[in-house]
Formats: C-alpha cells, sequence, structure tokens
C-alpha cells in the first residue's frame, strides 16, 4: 500500500493542478491547454507502443483520423451525443490497431517505421475515395462543443475539463498497466525478443495488445480533437502529424509521464512562440525571416528533435537507450 | 493496344522519377541500414533552387547542373555535420534525425520560398509538344523524362564499375571493416553516398516538378512513399533493383488507374502501400535484394 | 639501415569493453625480420594485431618507425605502409579477384597499381587465372593467397598475417609461408606473423613471442624458443 502512496499523491496533486488551472487563465488558454491534453493522451498511448515495446510507429496520425471521423460521422449523421462518441470512437481506432498489428508487429523496426510511414501518407486518400462515408474532401461539419448537463461553463473550459479529465484517468490506467505484468512483458520484448520468447513470452501478443492500446489512446485523443475543432476533413490529418507525434514523444522523453506532458505542450505551443524563438535567434544570427512565414515551427521541431536525440544520455532511459537493445546494428559500421 | 501503350510510356516516365528518388534512398541504406525519411524533402529544396537560380538568370539546364554540384556538396556536408555525430548510434535513432531533417528541411523550404504555387520555365525540363510512334502518342515530356533517367542511371552505373571511387564506394557497403584496412577513409564514402543521394533527388525533383506542371514544398511529401515502394519492391539494398521497381511501379499504378475505375487517380497512395505490404510478407528482399527484413 | 625498430608496442593494453584482452604488451620488431606471435586460442594475439591496425581500443605506446600510431584510425594506419590480413582474411567475396586487387592498391596511384598487380600475381598464378572470378568462389587455400596478395600490392614495409594456416590443407600453408619466406628474402618485407601452427612459424621466424592471457610470457630467437622445454611442451608437441 505504501509502494502505491507517491504516485498517488502525484496523481492527486495533478487532479488538483488540473481542476484549478483554468480559473487562472484566459479562456483561449484553456482551449490550447486542451489541445495540448489532446496530444498528451495521443502521446501517452504511443508510448506504451514505442517507450515500452520499442516498436516506431509513424502512422498514428491514422489512428487519430479514424477516432476522429468515427465520432464526427456518429455525431454529423446519427446525431449521437459528443460524450458518448468518445469511447466508441477509441474502440473503433483499437480495433484498426489490432488489425495493423497483427502483421505488422512481424517486421523489424525500420520497416515498421516504413510501413506506418505508408498508412499515415496513404490514410488522406483512403478518406476522400469513401466519401459517402466521410463526406470527402470537404469533411463533416459539427456543433461546438457544449458543456453537458447545463453545466455553466464556456465551451472552451468544458474542453478542457473534459480532455484534461480523460486524460488523468488514461494515464493513470496506462501507468497501472505499464508498471504488471503487461509492462514487464513490454519491457522484456522490447530488452530482448529472442530472450523474451525464451522465457515463454508470446511476442506476437503482446506487440499487437500494445499496437491495439497505443491505437485506442490515438483515438480517443483524434476524437477530442474533431469534438474541438468542430469539423474534420481529410487535410486535417496529414502525415506530419503522426511524424509530429513521434516528435512529441523523443522531446518529452519515453517512458516519463510528466515529460509527456511537456512533449505534448512543446507541440502545441511551439508554433504559437515560434515568432519569439526566430527573434532571440536573429540575436545571435541575423536572418532576415518573417516571424509569420510558414515553416518557421517546423525548422524548429526539426532542429530540437536533433538536438534532443544527440544531447540524451546514450543507454539511459530516452528513445536511444530504449531501443539500442534491439536494434544492435550501430550506424557506423 | 495504342491506348495500353501510351499509358506503359506514361507510367514509364513516373515510374523514372520513383526510380531516382528510390536510387537515393538505396544507394544510403545500402551504405549505412538507414533508410532517409528526408530523402523527399531534399529534393523538394534542390528543386527550388534549381527554380531560384533560373529566376536569377541562370540558364534552366544550367541551373539544374550547379545545383546537382551543389547538392552533392550538400549532401557531403549534411552527412559530416548532422549524421556523423550519431556514427554509433542505433539504426533507429539516426531514422529518427531523419525524420528532424524532414521538418527541419520542410520548414525551411516554406521560409525561403513559401507555399505559393511555383511553376519551371515553359518547355522546361523537356517541351510537353506530343509526337507520334507509330500511332502512339507521346509526349516529349515522358520521353524526355525517360531519356533523363536513363542517362542518370548510366552516369551512376559507370561511376560504380569503371572509377577507384566507385569501388571504394561498393567496398566500404560491402564490408567497412576490410576497406579500412586498404586505407579507404570508410566516413567520407558514407559522405559521398548522401551527396550522390542528394544529387539523384535534384533529377527527382526536376522530373516532377516539370511533370505535374507546378509544385509547392509539398512536392516530394507522397512521391516519398511511391520511392519506399519502388525500393522494397526492387530491393531496398539493390541500386539497379530500384530502379527497376521505379519503373515496374509507375506503370502498374498508371494501368491501374486507367484500367481499373475504382482505384482511379484517388487510390494511389494506398496500392503503393499495398505493393509493400504485400512484398514484404511475400519476398522481403525485394526482386533483386540480397538481405533479408529481420523477422521476429 | 636505422638502428630505430620498424615496430615497436611498449605497455599496450587493449580492452574488449569490460575484458582486457592484452595487458603491458612489448616488442620490437627490427626491419627486414619476421617475427611470430604464438599462443593458445583467447592469448590475445589477434588483438595484438589489431592494436597496432587501430581496429580496437587500445593504449600505451605503439610507434612505427619511430612515429606514434597509437591514436590513428585504421585508415590511417594503413596509408602509412601496414598491411593487416585479418582474421577471416578481410577480402571482398562480393567483388572479383582483379578488384580485390585494385582495392589493396587503393593508396597508390593508378600505374603503380597495375605494375602492383603484374608483380604479385607473379607470386600466386593461380590467381593470375581467376582474375575475372568473384573471390567468394575460390578456394579456402585462394582466398588466403588473395588476401596475401591483397595486402602486399600495396608495397607495406610492415604486413600483419593473423592465422595464415587457418583452415588450409599442409600443403597450402607449406606454400604460403614459401612465398612469405621469399617476399622476405627478395623485398626484404617485415613480418608479423600470428599463428597457433607454432612449429611452423618457428620456421619462418628470426624472433617469436609466446601470449598467454594477454600478456607475452616467453620470447626470443627461433632457436631458443625451440629449445625451451615449456613452449616444446605446450606448442610443439614433444
Amino acid at each position: 500500500m505504501r509502494r502505491l502512496a507517491t504516485p498517488a499523491a502525484v496523481f492527486a496533486l495533478a487532479a488538483v493542478a488540473v481542476a484549478v488551472l483554468p480559473h487562472l487563465v484566459s479562456d483561449f488558454h484553456a482551449f490550447q491547454l486542451a489541445n495540448v491534453g489532446i496530444y498528451f493522451i495521443a502521446l501517452v498511448g504511443l508510448n506504451v507502443l514505442t517507450g515500452s515495446s520499442g516498436q516506431i510507429s509513424l502512422g498514428h496520425g491514422a489512428f487519430m483520423a479514424i477516432g476522429g471521423y468515427t465520432s464526427a460521422i456518429l455525431m454529423a449523421n446519427h446525431g449521437v451525443r459528443d460524450l458518448w462518441t468518445i469511447p466508441l470512437a477509441g474502440l473503433v481506432a483499437g480495433g484498426a490497431g489490432l488489425l495493423v498489428g497483427l502483421p505488422a508487429t512481424r517486421l523489424s523496426g525500420l520497416y515498421l517505421a516504413l510501413v506506418t510511414f505508408g498508412i499515415a501518407v496513404s490514410f488522406p486518400q483512403l478518406l476522400k475515395k469513401f466519401e459517402g462515408f466521410t463526406g470527402g474532401t470537404t469533411g463533416l461539419i459539427l456543433n461546438l462543443p457544449a458543456a453537458p448537463f447545463g453545466l455553466h461553463t464556456s465551451s472552451n473550459r468544458w474542453l478542457y475539463y473534459l480532455t484534461w479529465g480523460l486524460a488523468l484517468v488514461l494515464a493513470a490506467l496506462a501507468w497501472a498497466l505499464l508498471r504488471g505484468r503487461f509492462g514487464r512483458a513490454l519491457r522484456a520484448i522490447r530488452d530482448s525478443e529472442v530472450a523474451a520468447a525464451s522465457s515463454g513470452i508470446d511476442l506476437a501478443l503482446y506487440k499487437t495488445l500494445a499496437f491495439g492500446i497505443s491505437a485506442f489512446y490515438a483515438g480517443v485523443a483524434g476524437s477530442l480533437f474533431a469534438i474541438a475543432t468542430a469539423y474534420v476533413n481529410p487535410d486535417a490529418f496529414p502525415v506530419t502529424l503522426s511524424v509530429v507525434l513521434v516528435v512529441g514523444l523523443v522531446v518529452g522523453g519515453l517512458g516519463s509521464l510528466p515529460g509527456l506532458v511537456l512533449g505534448a505542450a512543446f507541440i502545441v505551443y511551439l508554433p504559437v512562440h515560434s515568432g519569439t524563438l526566430l527573434r532571440w535567434f536573429e540575436q545571435v544570427v541575423p536572418v532576415d525571416v518573417s516571424p509569420k512565414a510558414p515553416g518557421v515551427p517546423s525548422v524548429i521541431y526539426g532542429a530540437v528533435v536533433i538536438l534532443v536525440l544527440l544531447v540524451l544520455p546514450r543507454g539511459a532511459g530516452g528513445l536511444l537507450g530504449l531501443t539500442s537493445r534491439l536494434y544492435t546494428r550501430s550506424y557506423r559500421p | 493496344m495504342i491506348d495500353f501503350l501510351q499509358q506503359v510510356v506514361a507510367g514509364l516516365a513516373s515510374g523514372g522519377i520513383y526510380a531516382s528518388l528510390a536510387l537515393a534512398i538505396a544507394l544510403i541504406y545500402r551504405s549505412t541500414g538507414v533508410i532517409n525519411f528526408a530523402q523527399g524533402e531534399m529534393a523538394t529544396l534542390t528543386t527550388y533552387i534549381v527554380w531560384s537560380l533560373h529566376n536569377r538568370g541562370l540558364g534552366f539546364w544550367g541551373a539544374f547542373a550547379l545545383t546537382v554540384v551543389l547538392a552533392f556538396a550538400g549532401g557531403v556536408a549534411l552527412e559530416r555535420v548532422v549524421i556523423r555525430p550519431f556514427e554509433s548510434a542505433p539504426v533507429l535513432t539516426v531514422v529518427m534525425v531523419t525524420i528532424g531533417l524532414f521538418f527541419l528541411l520542410n520548414g525551411l523550404t516554406s521560409v525561403l520560398w513559401g507555399g505559393a504555387q511555383r511553376r519551371l520555365p515553359e518547355n522546361r525540363p523537356f517541351p510537353t509538344a506530343t509526337f507520334d510512334v507509330g500511332g502512339v502518342q507521346i509526349s516529349r515530356l515522358d520521353a524526355g523524362l525517360i531519356a533523363l533517367m536513363l542517362v542518370t542511371v548510366a552516369a551512376l552505373f559507370a561511376l560504380f564499375r569503371y572509377t577507384k571511387l566507385g569501388l571504394a564506394l561498393r567496398a566500404s557497403a560491402l564490408q567497412p571493416a576490410s576497406s579500412r584496412l586498404v586505407g579507404i577513409r570508410v566516413g567520407w564514402m558514407l559522405a559521398v553516398g548522401w551527396g550522390l543521394a542528394a544529387a539523384l533527388g535534384v533529377v527527382a525533383g526536376v522530373m516532377a516538378a516539370g511533370s505535374y506542371g507546378s509544385f509547392d514544398p509539398t512536392l516530394m511529401q507522397t512521391i516519398l512513399l511511391y520511392a519506399f515502394a519502388a525500393a522494397i519492391l526492387g530491393g531496398i539494398d539493390s541500386p539497379g533493383g530500384a530502379v527497376v521497381g521505379g519503373l515496374v511501379l509507375g506503370v502498374l499504378l498508371n494501368l491501374l488507374g486507367t484500367y481499373v475505375d475504382w482505384i482511379g487517380s484517388t487510390l494511389r497512395l494506398p496500392v503503393a502501400l499495398l505493393v509493400i505490404l504485400v512484398v514484404l510478407v511475400i519476398r522481403p528482399a525485394g526482386l533483386f535484394g540480397r538481405t533479408t527484413v529481420q523477422r521476429v | 639501415m636505422s638502428a630505430q625498430p620498424l615496430l615497436e608496442l611498449e605497455g599496450v593494453e587493449a580492452r574488449y569493453g569490460p575484458v582486457t584482452a592484452l595487458r603491458d604488451v612489448s616488442l620490437s620488431v627490427p626491419e627486414g625480420e619476421v617475427h611470430a606471435v604464438l599462443g593458445a586460442n583467447g592469448a590475445g594475439k589477434t588483438t595484438m594485431l589489431r592494436a597496432v591496425s587501430g581496429t580496437v581500443r587500445r593504449s600505451g605506446a605503439i610507434r612505427f618507425a619511430g612515429r606514434s600510431i597509437a591514436r590513428r584510425a585504421p585508415e590511417s594506419v594503413a596509408r602509412l605502409g601496414i598491411a593487416h590480413v585479418p582474421e577471416g582474411r578481410g577480402t571482398f567475396s562480393e567483388l572479383t579477384v582483379a578488384e580485390n586487387l585494385r582495392l589493396g592498391a587503393y593508396t597508390r596511384s593508378r600505374r603503380d597499381a597495375r605494375s602492383g598487380e603484374q608483380w604479385v600475381l607473379g607470386y600466386f598464378p593461380r590467381l593470375a587465372e581467376r582474375r575475372r572470378q568473384q573471390a567468394g568462389t575460390l578456394s579456402g587455400g585462394e582466398q588466403q593467397m588473395l588476401a596475401l596478395a591483397r595486402a602486399l600490392i600495396a608495397r607495406p614495409r610492415l604486413l600483419m598475417l593473423d592465422e595464415p594456416s587457418l583452415g588450409l590443407a599442409p600443403l597450402v600453408v607449406r606454400e604460403i609461408f614459401r612465398i612469405v619466406g621469399e617476399l622476405h628474402e627478395h623485398e626484404g618485407l617485415t613480418v608479423l606473423v600470428v599463428e597457433q601452427n607454432a612449429r611452423i612459424a618457428l620456421e619462418a621466424a628470426q624472433k617469436a613471442y609466446v601470449l598467454e592471457v594477454g600478456q607475452v610470457a616467453v620470447e626470443g630467437s627461433s632457436e631458443e624458443l625451440r629449445a625451451h622445454e615449456g613452449v616444446r611442451r605446450s606448442y610443439l608437441g614433444y
């Protein structure tokens, strides 16, 4: 019981922070924080896959799309209340994750990355093709989110509570999962598939489950995303979304829940503050670039990822350490 | 029949684009085991450089040639400065670095030139007029693209087969430790590999821009997937395979798009993904590849 | 000829991660001599050659013609004129014999490479017949000859051979050592050969070192070692 004390305390603290924060910030900031919550959920899921079992996925934006579209279709075409669509979206995405995971987990890391990248790139075309379902290129328009049960709170604050309430619950769930037998099995697989298999761990089962679970989380995140923006279309889930999730994971640090919050914050706030960062940069290196130029956030994302990979200590936590044991072939021959 | 042949020719032309980029990917993979996810963005950036140089007064082909040289130098520098610090890191980490590069270069292109659609000059790289070969209408553009790809592949082939540098590149990719023992600076060979890949990107980018008529920073994002499919189909560590894979894929996609209505032009990317999946399941080494996919 | 030895090792240590494979090893090879390194499996013989060629982490003093090479990368060591034929031969099995030779002559000019090829194929006529053949399809003995030829074509000052007799029939081993002997006599080649076959190594060498558990246990001229009780018992079998 004592061992649960500290995490429980942290969790309680977090819950309090989440409850209090919206009253300290503007309505717009509440919306941004809600976005952070959405990405955080997706990252927690991705962490289960990549951080624990060491499989890289460059396609989780597609699972977000599945979740988002599931919610949107249910809401727009069938009048389902936004809240109830969330678990459904998660389940549909999770199911897709299991389907993809089954064959995909037999591939080595590099090829899995490639295949998931392919999924991310080609998914929008599938969305456009099946327009009867998905509304094609124009997408689906939804009602703005409104607090249920007549609660008196703004749309943005409601969103904030919704996303962070879910985030806390889902994060706790993931934490419990990873602490237990499931997590141990995943980490054993990450460290050495051969050793894990010889100790009787069913590699395919665990790897596929990890995939499914991470897809579920992505689906929930995607669903919240759809609810928050009140609009889905194929271009809302481009390949860069999938890739930016991995960026957030790397920057935030694998295996660390607080780190993932930072990662999510990084994803959401960087484009907002890229102007400021650019101005700082210009004091060192004079460049004639408009801070509003599109592409500045991407440059910073890229630079930060490379720097983080360079600086993270090798072998200790971090992407480098966790995946190195699976893939012993070094870049330098 | 004529229609069929026309589609085949058009498929070869677009296949040439995929083949060029696939070749670049295969080169880097073969020597380092890394899949460079930034290959497409490198190509896009260099295409803008060609466009820019031409805008400043350089003739198109002059701009092209100069950019090939610049891209080569850039690729070498990129490997030495950005990739080299990770030389003892695991392969997947380096792949993450290439993803960082993907963002960086993509953003850089947008920052420098904005998102507006650009066009290559009229009739560049080749005129769009068609000519008649036995009843089959072939556009000069398609013919030119195929020719450009053949010239590029031939040049590369000659480099590898007949020059000392090419031999050293091959040796470094095959057995780096033994290569060091004969005095080859393997690290620099890797850099040259990146340089060649970057130079190939110029060819692929110009071909794509010419083929599509206009271009923007997203030019190569989808082509990258076609290139991956081509490389996997041909065998990702076989440069020759990458070329064949590209051509086959181009023709396949074109024929499927034309004759299977349901696929049309909207489902080309999923078909490419399907090709990747089928190859990895049935014959992971591809048509001409040597190494096998690591399986559990 | 200068008094300074061509190759000098002083207090050299080498490790593979936590395992120390070489401990305080010292030796000195004057130019123009053949020295042998003997010892059982795992004694550190291979590691010693790797320490010289720079393919293992090492510390201590290593000097080649007076210059320190203890910090140099393998390709740099090779360019100084040290040819290392490693365990496993280091031939490029997917390339042809001719290409292997061309690579051996990598550091030389095109003209030198061609004349070098003629010269070296003079010693290995069997390879001349198989110029266009893929190296991996050669027999074991031919591959060893190719490895040797590839090392020699660069006209090295020091030739290091790691277990040339491994996996080869006695007749072939004789042939190889005969060629090495000829090269030593006619060209004044300096050779450091690691061998498990102590008898043939001592025949070819002027001086030998016996390594045990990473350290030099015995050293002396070939005659001294042949007379040495312990060496005879453990390595010569009588």
